[in-house]
């Protein structure tokens, strides 16, 4: 019975969209306020369909009704609960239902916006009514979840063990938040384009939006990162897999708008460029579905692939995308010129910053497609590997970072005090060059990038420490506190949010040039010291008993100096059903350092493969990820109690310096 | 507006429709269903030597035994080949199938790394610095495995992982198949 209603709410939600999609829109061309009021209801009662379906299919998860095809298939009686939930969403099906949740509850959060007029209001929904439509259409043609089988088997198949996980229980949920976010984005552009105007107040508007969407998309590439970390057993945090790479590409794309909208929100310039990255970020959200659902890149995400499924979501994507290029192409025509800007001012670094987000953009996208460009127009088959995007992405990286320090101490428009802000480069530029040298003469195993990389670090730490200095003024101890809560709260997100680029890349290089290890051969009662750290193995239980597997399990008792610092438990299980066998890394995680165990198979001759590691400041990677996004948050938190204005007033002087939103 | 402008402003949408013709081309070329130009050829000649970690290298010559083996491109940077990894061990440890490697653009060390962690299934890896040898078999995607007869004619491709499912259905009979033709004659 619940099936049924989950399909009932699929299929209403997929009229109501339609509906949705139309009504609104025709209502803004023909003035007639009736039809532009439904845009709102419509939105939330597509929302509440929505969420009748995906609650469904959870519950058929959590009864383990194996009467539905999609629940034999993803999960098992054995499944411990939060598996069952998380199973939901760790299969093509349930997955594309939590995506379209997420976006209907987007767009019940615009609907319920009280800042935004009505029609324009009416227009957006209608934009994000389109794309929830294309979905709803996806999931009930080709990929839907309620599908019975007869007869009902006896147990299901089982979630892969390897997404059996706390992180990747969290990891998809955040990521389509990011994806699906970035649509609101490009329905503000898409409704900006039909209504032929872009202005101060449509980037004001639309800034929140993209705040959201790049501080939930940041946790989720974290979260993905670190669940590749402990769960590969590997020991690294990033390999340049394709679906990783696609996550990143809204990301980047995604980081140059929330830039770039500043500038259409205080100087009326940069519209064409910003209407195009609304576009382009929730387009390389699509791609990136597009890219993991139809097999073109060969991944561990990869989904059950189906050429059908590949063609849908290539024709949404046309459509979409190529539909509002050719809006652009003939409407943004009409666009007003903005003020025009200095090249050397804080509009001018705004424009640096986008151009190589761009770049950086665009190398990720060639070299996650290069291959199957090559195939096409060649027949060639190659691959691209890490040594590619070590040799692009991280130079531009480093560009990106030298200049971060230098565009927020740079003036809105130029002003004579110019050379002022070199007396806040210059201490920056002294601490990067010591840690420089410190790294290379110190470090046990330095590498020139490392190094390079960790200096930067430290410019933009110190470069940003120096920021919020000269923002609160810090040096003028009355009244510090009364500054501190008049400070925008966009300048606290931004120092957060560059600042915590710092500490991910603190925890890059680091855990890179000063990691301890030992990978080899040990026997029972050996003892092997990592760093200032000592690993006893103790015991190996070949027969461990886990809930739904069996496990090699090795106890390791790790001292330091003679202290007892913690008994760890790697393991390697292997799992039933699905018949799999994973990696299970002991990890000791500390804000100094990690200590990370791995068992491996028995060795020829008696005694266990081991690896074993120190990876001092490696848990910075995610917390600097944390730390951006809670600068996202704060700088949203910020903009509600301002009151909203009719125009971007021209702010062009009397703009104190530090003042900066 | 002058006519100018506004071709210029057509622009984005020419560079998608661009990208949408290779996507819909990358579409229809699933190379999963493209038999490799070398079924039913010669493997390609080659010699290489081991990488790091592992004693016995790989070279043409190991597939003119006679029975049927497994060729695998692998490598450390690939993310699917540590999750496939385990199901290589198994075969070696429960069948008697040779098991060759080619490991591409790796880093001796991280080779090495590799093959300590995860077990070393092979009875021959060879170490494809520059990648020559695998683009030489057409390796597209990472890992990918050939089924090899024992003449060193290549008989099956598998792009990305290999399945339990793969091996039950595809590596077993296949193997089978071909170690009894070769028995019979």
């Amino acid at each position: 019975m619940i099936p049924e209603i989950g399909q009932f709410a699929l299929i209403m939600a997929l009229i109501v969209s339609a509906l949705g999609a139309v009504l609104p829109l025709i209502g803004t061309f023909r003035k007639d306020d009736q039809m532009v009021a439904m845009a709102p209801p419509l939105a939330l009662t597509q929302c509440l369909f929505a969420a009748v379906a995906f609650f469904a299919l959870m519950t058929a998860y959590l009864q383990s009704d194996f009467s539905v095809l999609n629940v034999v298939q993803n999960s098992h009686s054995d499944k411990p609960l939060l598996y069952k939930i998380a199973g939901v969403w760790g299969n093509h099906e349930g997955s594309l239902l939590l995506w379209v949740l997420v976006l209907s509850l987007f767009g019940s959060a615009i609907a319920l916006s009280r800042v935004i007029d009505a029609e324009f209001k009416a227009r957006v929904l209608s934009v994000q009514a389109f794309i929830a439509l294309g979905f709803f259409a996806f999931s009930f043609i080709t990929s839907n979840p309620f599908i019975r089988v007869n007869p009902v088997p006896l147990d299901g198949n089982g979630l892969n063990p390897v997404l059996q996980d706390p992180g990747l229980a969290f990891h998809p949920p955040f990521l389509y938040l990011g994806y699906v976010g970035f649509s609101v984005a490009f329905a503000f552009a898409v409704a900006g384009l039909i209504q032929g105007k872009v202005d101060g107040r449509w980037a004001r508007y639309m800034y929140p939006w993209v705040l959201t969407a790049w501080s939930l998309l940041t946790i989720g590439i974290a979260l993905g990162s670190w669940w590749a970390y402990y769960e590969l057993g590997w020991g690294g945090f990033w390999f340049w897999d394709p679906v990783e790479n696609v996550s990143v590409l809204p990301w980047l794309a995604g980081t140059a708008l929330l830039h770039s909208v500043k500038v259409v929100e205080k100087r009326g310039a940069l519209k064409h460029w910003t209407v195009l990255l609304s576009i382009l970020a929730f387009g390389m959200s699509l791609t990136g579905t597009f890219l993991v659902r139809s097999g073109l890149t060969s991944s561990v995400h990869s989904f059950a692939n189906d050429p059908e499924r590949g063609l849908f979501i290539l024709a949404f994507l046309i459509l979409a995308v190529g539909g509002s290029l050719l809006l652009y192409g003939i409407r943004a025509s009409r666009f007003e010129l903005g003020k025009p800007f200095h090249p050397i001012s804080r509009e001018g670094g705004l424009v640096l910053n986008n151009f190589l987000l761009f770049i950086a953009t665009f190398i990720v996208f060639l070299g996650t497609l290069y291959p199957m460009f090559l195939d096409g127009l060649t027949g060639q088959k190659i691959s691209v590997g890490p040594p590619y995007y070590e040799a692009t992405a991280i130079p531009i990286a480093f560009i990106i970072m030298l200049s971060m320090v230098v565009g927020p101490l740079m003036p809105w428009t130029l002003r004579s005090r110019l050379g002022r802000i070199f007396r806040y480069l210059v201490p920056a530029a002294v601490v990067a060059v010591l840690a420089y040298i410190g790294n290379w003469f110190l470090a046990p195993n330095h590498t020139f990038v490392g190094t390079l990389g960790l200096a930067l670090a430290a410019w933009v730490g110190l470069g940003t420490l120096l920021y919020a200095w000269r923002v609160f003024r810090l040096q003028d101890a009355t009244g510090v506190l009364a500054r501190l809560k008049r400070i925008p709260r966009a300048s606290y997100g931004l120092i957060l949010a560059h600042g915590g680029v710092a500490v991910v890349t603190i925890g890059v290089t680091m855990s890179g040039a000063w990691q301890s290890d030992f990978e080899g051969k040990m026997n029972v009662g050996d003892s092997v010291d990592v760093g200032a750290y000592s690993f006893h193995l103790d015991t190996v239980d070949e027969n461990a008993q886990g809930t739904n597997y069996e496990a090699r399990r090795a106890t390791f008792t790790v001292t330091k100096g003679g202290d007892l610092v913690k008994v760890m438990n790697p393991e390697t299980r292997f799992y039933t059903a699905p018949p799999t066998q994973t990696t299970e890394a002991a990890i000791r995680t500390g804000p100094l350092g990690d200590l990370y165990a791995v068992i491996g198979e028995p060795a020829p001759g008696g005694g266990y493969a081991v690896r074993l590691y120190y990876k001092p400041l490696v848990s910075w990677i995610w917390g600097g990820a944390i730390i951006m996004a809670l600068g996202g948050a704060i700088a949203l938190a910020g903009r509600r109690r301002l009151p909203v204005i009719a125009q971007a007033p021209a702010r062009t002087e009397a703009q104190p310096a530090g003042a900066a939103e | 507006m002058s006519m100018r402008t506004k071709i210029y402003l057509i622009l984005p949408v020419l560079v998608f429709a661009l990208l949408a013709v290779f996507f819909y081309k990358g579409l229809s070329l699933n190379p999963e269903e493209l038999p490799s130009p070398l079924i039913g050829q010669q493997a390609p000649q080659f010699d290489l030597v081991p990488p790091k970690g592992a004693d016995a290298g790989f070279k043409t010559a190991d597939l003119h035994k006679g029975k049927v083996s497994l060729v695998n491109a692998f490598a450390s940077w690939c993310v699917p080949c540590h999750a496939e990894h385990p199901l290589l061990m198994e075969l070696q440890r429960e069948t008697d199938i040779p098991i060759y490697g080619i490991n591409v653009k790796d880093k001796p060390e991280d080779a090495e790394r590799f093959l300590t962690q995860n077990g070393n299934p092979y009875n021959g890896v060879g170490a494809d610095l520059d990648g020559r040898v695998s683009i030489d078999w057409g390796v597209y995607k990472y890992p990918e495995t050939y089924i090899v007869d024992g003449n060193g004619k290549v008989l099956y491709r598998i792009i990305g992982q290999i399945t339990r499912k793969t091996i039950e259905d595809i590596i077993l009979p296949m193997a089978e198949k071909y170690n009894g033709q070769a028995a019979q004659s």
